[in-house]
């Protein structure tokens, strides 16, 4: 196919799993900034929020202060953020309108008619109860887009690309979220949990639509290793690295299988998949959690590097 | 203005025998059942996505052109004149490109002006004595067609560089046949939907000695900022070819590849919807970023088709169109099947003093201006139209023709919870390859949706009807 | 006289260059009054040279180089034995009647001072060559020679309002004039000796050739105000500066380019004995 399909392709998927990610973000900060102080510490949410979304320096020259106007103005609605929900949304469909053709009509109706429904949303932020209304609507639309991938697509390179955008991007944000509140996250020994760290840990889970699966996964009360052992190193929760990586791998393969070569991508995948099955929380928390991640950042976006200049250029 | 011809309704008031069944179909209708269908209509459109990006407006990229869900019907006898017609004309515009671009008979015969060739910038020198395969110059064409009566037809203009409208013939087929299914059963309507596949056996066909037994055929497009991106994407998915961009389009060796993920492929035909002017910068506009650096040399060399071929131009020019009778003549000893619309040429001193006297009464066009832009409708200007007109053409006469001010047909149309007559036109394309002319039964009619207007563009407000080619 | 050129072009990149393609007009072809003793292209990139003509009959030379590199030479180098003919040409490749060069172009499209200036030129003079041999000495002296605030894609219409221009702008102005005076004229480009002693330059030169009904096409350089001799080697030809560019071209990667131009245009000795 056309490299620059497949590279739309993969945006596409990207944008979509972005903007479903920044609304789980807002969702998860509204609902632990409803809380009395006393239950989540006089930390800065909204500030962290804009963290976890890896904007804080574009928002810092934006707005002088976060706050739950600025924030959501700013992750969700901005036309200036390039990375806000609006530009997501407007992103892929431009990416879509580009590859019509290697898209099937199911993803261009959810992708263009959630283009068009977008303009119905104000560009203000109105009440809470609005935000959340249109924070659903656009994890219901990734929910659709997905949902019409995995139904209508065929299974050929186009649809590896399209998965391999979307993994990436996930583990991506998987990774920000352990970043930003890894300090919650480290060992019994070093960390003694109350109440108010309950909630921090319920969001976090949340923030990857987990918190039932952990239950089930670990049927114990939240603790905080297990929650990073969750979204680290369990293949069985989607949005872990470690399934992400299954997932990359599983595309990359194919994607080499079916052109008969392979090279950078594979040979990056497999190294990154290889370490993570391989790994112990224990050994993580043991050379430091913080590291981990930032290096997990780091190849991640490697990957996506050798992807592109492998088949997207 | 003269009164005009009801496609519907003959000059006596009666029902043409082709409408019959849409005129007792309309009359059995509640209104209310016809409005549902047109809002039904517009939400498949807007879902399907057919835009129309109409230059010069602020949201202009994602505007939806007007559907109107009455057909246009022709009846088999009304179609078969079109087709010879348009078959003997297509003929005669490739056998003319030929000769401009080789012996130029034509010129030597004192048939056409040489300056109107040679100083006239669609006239491409690159393209002299260069050969095209089968001698195919026009592989399609967009023929636009005005009716006046019940047996004349008028050729407006021939559209022969990177025609477009074809989607919606396709597209208007489709939503008519999920919405009216009752009504298609009253008719035997000559269907249009194999038109993707008329068109890739004629790229195919037209493909360069040097290519493999199923030669890559590719759609080269603007990008999806251009007006009719809908229309590319649409028919590169029908045909089941890449639509590229010039940045997916590499040269090297003298030959065209596009860059896949699975490195460069070789390219033997390129449908492309680019205009010359940017299709290479390497020989036309230098600082054209649509087109493929090298394209023209890979051309030249033969180891790539366009479609259409370069300096088409100078056949649709309208400059060269009041000649096209003299054309149809010249090469093919026939008498013209197809009328031209009567046209004075302003760079003809007579001509020119009679549509000064007449400036009011006649439609005025810039040679080379296109999508009704440029334009003087003569009855419907004021006076200081008609006199900033006048200067105009007084200071480069040679830059305008003049025509009479037609009496469009009018053909029933539905018009805010009511059925009024409404001017038309038709554009069928005609597809040329190898050896053989191939018109699918049917085209693009366009409507002037405002009363009286007489602009079917769809960049004016225009809008489109399913064209019905009855089938016995 | 038996002219030898060298033109040596090299393109630096600060980033690498992953792919150049260009096509040359950099090879003259025979007619009376100049034969081409020997010539050739260098590209110092590993690719393939394709030889084709051009619209007007020029010699093209096209190459795609697709390694990256962050330099890229460019080397042309011949010899021509010319012979003065006063300006008029025979023998040359003609593929179009001259009144196609009556067309204009963005580059030398004659504004409304352009005009004026060509029919007080014009003056009175009926007599086609006597109206081209004013027009020389009109530009000539109009417009004055300067490197400095023009560029390749400078209009005969800017660098008339300028007053100022190089070889190209003079020629764009000339031919915009003598279009409009109903001359077909077209722009050459070629390389031109200088009989001080001066052998390096820093580029090629232009100038002009007017159809003159019963004589043909006539050369006329309005830079040096004379008409062509045999100091002159005509390379290309077009309608203005794009038809008949040295190069056209474009490159992916390779941002800031700087580049280098040689030129050296000689007087060759023959070897007599051997």
């Amino acid at each position: 196919m056309l490299s620059r399909t497949a590279d739309n392709l993969y945006w596409v998927a990207r944008y979509v799993e972005r903007a479903d990610y920044l609304a789980r973000i807002l969702e998860v900060t509204m609902r632990l900034t409803a809380l009395p102080l006393a239950y989540v510490g006089s930390t800065n949410e909204w500030e962290s929020a804009v963290a976890t979304a890896g904007c804080s320096r574009s928002f810092h020259a934006a707005y002088p202060e976060a706050t739950e106007e600025s924030v959501k103005e700013f992750l969700a609605f901005s036309a200036d953020n390039p990375s806000s929900i609006r530009n997501c949304i407007e992103l892929a469909r431009t990416n879509a309108r580009g590859v019509r053709t290697a898209l099937t009509s199911e993803m261009w109706d959810v992708i263009n008619g959630a283009w068009l429904e977008l303009k119905r949303f104000n560009n203000a932020p109105g009440s809470r109860e609005e935000t959340l209304r249109f924070l659903r609507w656009v994890q219901e639309i990734s929910l659709r887009f997905d949902g019409s991938a995995y139904r209508t697509m065929l299974r050929t390179d186009a649809y590896w690309f399209f998965r391999l955008g979307c993994n990436i991007e996930r583990a991506d944000n998987t990774a920000r979220i352990l970043d930003t509140k890894y300090h919650l996250l480290l060992p019994e020994d070093t960390h003694i949990g109350g109440p108010l760290d309950y909630y921090q840990w319920a969001a976090i889970l949340r923030s990857v639509a987990a918190l039932t699966s952990y239950h089930w996964v670990y049927r114990e009360s939240l603790k905080p290793w297990l929650i990073a052992d969750l979204l680290i190193l369990n293949p069985k929760m989607p949005r872990s690295l470690a399934s992400c990586y299954d997932n990359l791998l599983r595309y990359c393969d194919a994607i080499a299988e079916s052109y008969g070569r392979q090279g950078a991508s594979q040979r990056k995948a497999r190294g990154i998949r290889t370490r993570l099955s391989n790994l112990k929380m224990e050994e993580i928390f043991q050379s430091g959690l913080h590291e981990f991640i930032t290096e997990f950042i780091s190849d991640n976006n490697e990957l996506g590097g050798s992807i592109s200049r492998q088949y997207l250029m | 203005m003269a009164e005009c011809f009801d496609e519907m309704k003959g000059a006596d008031g009666s029902v043409r025998p082709a409408y019959e069944g849409l005129d007792a179909w309309l009359r059995d209708l509640s209104p209310d059942v016809l409005d549902q269908r047109c809002q039904e209509a517009e939400l498949l459109f807007r879902r399907i996505g057919i835009t129309f990006a109409v230059y010069g407006e602020a949201d202009s990229t994602e505007r939806l052109i007007p559907f109107d869900v009455i057909p246009r019907i022709l009846s088999s006898s009304e179609w078969t004149l079109l087709q010879r017609g348009l078959t003997q004309r297509v003929k005669a515009i490739n056998m003319y490109l030929k000769d401009i671009y080789g012996r130029r008979e034509i010129l030597k015969a004192g048939v056409i002006p040489e300056d109107l060739v040679f100083q006239n910038q669609v006239f491409r020198p690159e393209m002299n004595a260069q050969k095209v395969p089968h001698d195919v110059y026009v592989h399609i064409a967009g023929i636009d067609i005005v009716r006046v009566g019940p047996e004349t037809f008028y050729v407006l203009e021939d559209n022969a560089r990177t025609p477009s409208g074809v989607s919606y013939m396709l597209e208007n087929r489709e939503i008519m046949m999920r919405l009216f299914p009752d009504l298609f059963s009253r008719y035997r309507v000559a269907p249009v939907e194999n038109y993707p596949d008329e068109l890739l056996a004629t790229l195919k066909s037209v493909a360069p000695e040097t290519a493999a037994a199923e030669p890559n055929v590719v759609l080269l497009s603007p990008g999806i900022y251009n007006s009719a991106y809908f229309e590319h994407s649409f028919l590169a998915d029908k045909l089941g070819i890449e639509l590229v961009e010039g940045r997916d389009l590499l040269v090297k060796g003298g030959v065209v590849y596009m860059r896949t993920t699975e490195g460069p492929k070789r390219v033997d035909v390129i449908y492309r919807r680019v205009d010359d002017d940017f299709l290479d910068p390497l020989a036309f506009r230098p600082d054209s970023s649509l087109g493929v650096p090298g394209l023209m040399s890979a051309y030249q060399a033969g180891q790539v088709t366009l479609a259409n071929a370069v300096g088409t131009g100078i056949a649709d020019d309208k400059a060269i169109y009041s000649y096209m009778p003299d054309i149809v003549k010249f090469y093919l000893s026939e008498e013209p099947i197809l009328q031209n619309v009567p046209t004075w040429r302003c760079r003809d001193p007579k001509h020119l003093s009679h549509v000064l006297d007449k400036l009011d009464e006649l439609v005025v066009k810039e040679v080379h201006g296109s999508g009704g832009y440029g334009m003087l409708i003569g009855p419907m200007a004021d006076k200081g139209k008609l006199a900033a007109f006048r200067t105009r053409i007084e200071a480069d006469p040679k830059n305008y023709i003049a025509q009479p001010t037609l009496a469009l047909s009018t053909c029933p149309t539905w018009v805010e919870r009511g059925v009024a007559p409404r001017h038309i036109d038709l554009r069928p394309f005609v597809l040329t390859g190898k050896d053989t002319v191939r018109i699918v039964p049917g085209g693009l009619t366009r409507v002037a949706l405002q009363r009286g207007s007489l602009v079917v563009n769809s960049s004016q407000g225009g809008g489109t009807k399913d064209t019905w080619v009855l089938d016995t | 006289m038996r002219i030898r050129v060298s033109h040596q072009t090299t393109y630096h990149y600060d980033s690498p260059a992953t792919r150049v393609i260009q096509t040359l007009r950099m090879t003259p072809r025979p007619h009376d009054g100049q034969h081409v003793v020997r010539w050739r292209i260098d590209v110092s990139a590993d690719c393939r040279l394709t030889t084709q003509e051009d619209a007007f009959g020029n010699i093209t030379h096209s190459f795609t180089a697709e390694v990256p590199t962050d330099q890229l030479d460019v080397l042309v180098e011949g010899e021509v034995e010319t012979q003065d003919t006063d300006g008029l040409l025979h023998g040359t490749i003609e593929r179009f009647p001259p009144s196609f060069y009556l067309r204009e172009t963005e580059l030398t499209r004659a504004d409304p001072a352009i005009l004026a200036f060509a029919r007080d030129v014009a003056g009175t003079a009926t007599d086609p060559i006597a109206r081209l041999h004013a027009l020389t000495r009109a530009v000539y002296s109009e417009v004055t020679f300067d490197a400095d605030p023009t560029h390749s894609a400078t209009t005969a219409s800017e660098a008339f309002s300028l007053r100022r221009g190089v070889c190209q702008d003079l020629s764009h102005v000339f031919v915009a004039a003598a279009r409009s005076l109903g001359i077909p004229s077209r722009y050459v480009g070629g390389y031109f000796w200088r009989n001080d002693g001066i052998t390096a330059q820093e580029a090629g030169h232009a100038w002009v050739e007017s159809h003159v009904p019963d004589l043909g096409w006539v050369a006329f350089d309005p830079t040096h105000a004379m008409c062509a001799t045999d100091a002159y080697v005509r390379v290309a030809t077009g309608l203005d500066y794009l038809g008949a560019a040295p190069v056209r071209g474009t490159r992916f990667g390779g941002v800031g380019e700087t580049l280098e131009v040689a030129v050296n245009v000689a007087q060759a000795f023959q070897q007599l004995q051997n």
